[in-house]
């Protein structure tokens, strides 16, 4: 199903209801499956993806997602980045402690990001929004 | 913009006088359109109504789709456009079928060439668009309760409650685990182990393409609250990718019998309840 997505330039969706959430999980599936990563990888990157989406959407109050396809010349992978304008991290290495929640939930989406992608980097500053960028290269 | 009376009359009296013409015209110039996707004998009876509905507007002297002589003729419209939106007819082509009329009439006038004519044609042209806008809108309300339908559908048949075995029950999820799911799964889940009075659930996740914490921590409060009903959840269905996915995002799943397939999940409770489940190839026991 990768018709209808240019896989030359990044994909946007905005995130802004649980529906969207979604929409990223395929985009982010549609985009793995071109650039050739195992099952196990689209599984875990597809999963990274969709905790970072609901960050977004929870915590950050919405914003949007960025996917691409890119190759560093030795070998292919897809980096999503995932920006909004919302409170931002003020302690990010307690919001990057396994269990730490501030929303109910199990307090390893971010921390399980992070250990399900090869490259994993967050901007964020308390008022200023957050922006995490992760990449996952294909074996 | 509303036609005048006199401007009614003789399209009225156009349609009629040139009937065969406009009708052949406008039905050929449909099916063109569509490419024999509608039989030719369907095409022609629903030009047919359209026209006599039509002329039907025209001679109640209607000079507004909206007026009250054209109810009939907006009840035909709408029977039309939701017969091609069910199908599976594109919007573009439900409204052309109607603009196609411009271009019937045209061909028509064409042969007397004087101002008023054309005049004429501009006016009848205005309640052209108006019928064809309405045909679009009827089209785009159709469609919309179609999805809705479809997705209150999809909610039903996604949850499915099924009984395995005398007091084993199953739950094979399917898709999505967002939060209305989940919670229209473990309601439905609690009810049925009362109503049939299951000491064990089995809860199969194979058609679930991701597992993240939020589906697991669905999952777990549904167990959660079947444990404190008295009974027993087993997942089962998970595969090697969910496996390692689990793993690295720390999930725990705690003192939970988890299995690979939904048959070791039944064979595991048949074990349990003292059920002997006999294999033809007996396995080398350990």
């Amino acid at each position: 199903m990768t018709s209808g997505v240019d896989l030359g330039r990044p994909q946007t969706q905005s995130v802004g209801s649980d529906e969207d959430v979604v929409r990223v999980r395929q985009l982010v599936r549609t985009v793995a499956v071109a650039v050739r990563l195992s099952l196990v990888d689209q599984t875990k990157v597809v999963t990274a993806a969709s905790e970072l989406a609901r960050n977004t959407l929870v915590y950050g109050g919405g914003g949007t997602v960025e996917v691409t396809a890119i190759d560093n010349g030795r070998r292919p992978g897809i980096r999503i980045v995932f920006a909004d304008s919302g409170p931002g991290i003020a302690d990010l290495d307690l919001a990057l402690t396994d269990g730490y929640t501030t929303g109910g939930g199990l307090g390893l989406g971010l921390s399980g990001a992070r250990r399900l992608v090869d490259e994993f980097d967050v901007q964020t500053a308390p008022g200023q929004g957050t922006r995490i960028t992760i990449t996952k290269w294909s074996r | 913009m509303a036609l005048s009376a006199d401007e009614s009359g003789r399209l009225g009296e156009l349609l009629t006088s040139r009937a065969e013409l406009v009708t052949q015209r406008w039905t050929e110039i449909i099916a063109g359109q569509l490419r024999g996707r509608l039989s030719q004998a369907e095409l022609v009876r629903q030009v047919q109504e359209l026209h006599r509905a039509l002329v039907d507007a025209l001679s109640k002297g209607a000079v507004d789709l909206n007026a009250e002589d054209a109810t009939e003729l907006r009840a035909v419209l709408a029977e039309f456009s939701r017969g091609q939106a069910r199908q599976g007819f594109s919007a573009t082509e439900t409204a052309t079928g109607v603009f196609a009329l411009k271009e019937a009439l045209l061909s028509v006038l064409q042969a007397d060439q004087d101002a008023g004519t054309l005049r004429d044609y501009v006016s009848f042209s205005a309640l052209v668009d108006q019928m064809g806008l309405f045909t679009f809108e009827t089209f785009v309300r159709t469609r919309e309760s179609l999805i809705a339908d479809q997705a209150e559908q999809l909610l039903e048949l996604s949850t499915p409650v099924v009984k395995l075995w005398e007091g084993v029950v199953a739950v094979p999820l399917v898709g999505t685990l967002d939060s209305a799911r989940a919670q229209v799964v473990m309601e439905r889940l609690l009810q049925t182990l009362v109503d049939t009075g299951s000491p064990y659930a089995i809860i199969d996740i194979t058609g679930v393409p991701a597992v993240d914490t939020q589906v697991a921590q669905h999952i777990l409060k549904t167990v959660v609250a079947a444990r404190l009903m008295g009974a027993d959840c087993i997942i089962s269905g998970i595969r090697p990718q969910i496996a390692q996915t689990i793993v690295a995002l720390g999930i725990e799943f705690g003192d939970i019998a988890t299995k690979a397939s939904l048959a070791d999940a039944l064979r595991h409770v048949l074990r349990l309840t003292g059920v002997e489940a006999s294999r033809r190839q007996s396995r080398r026991e350990a």
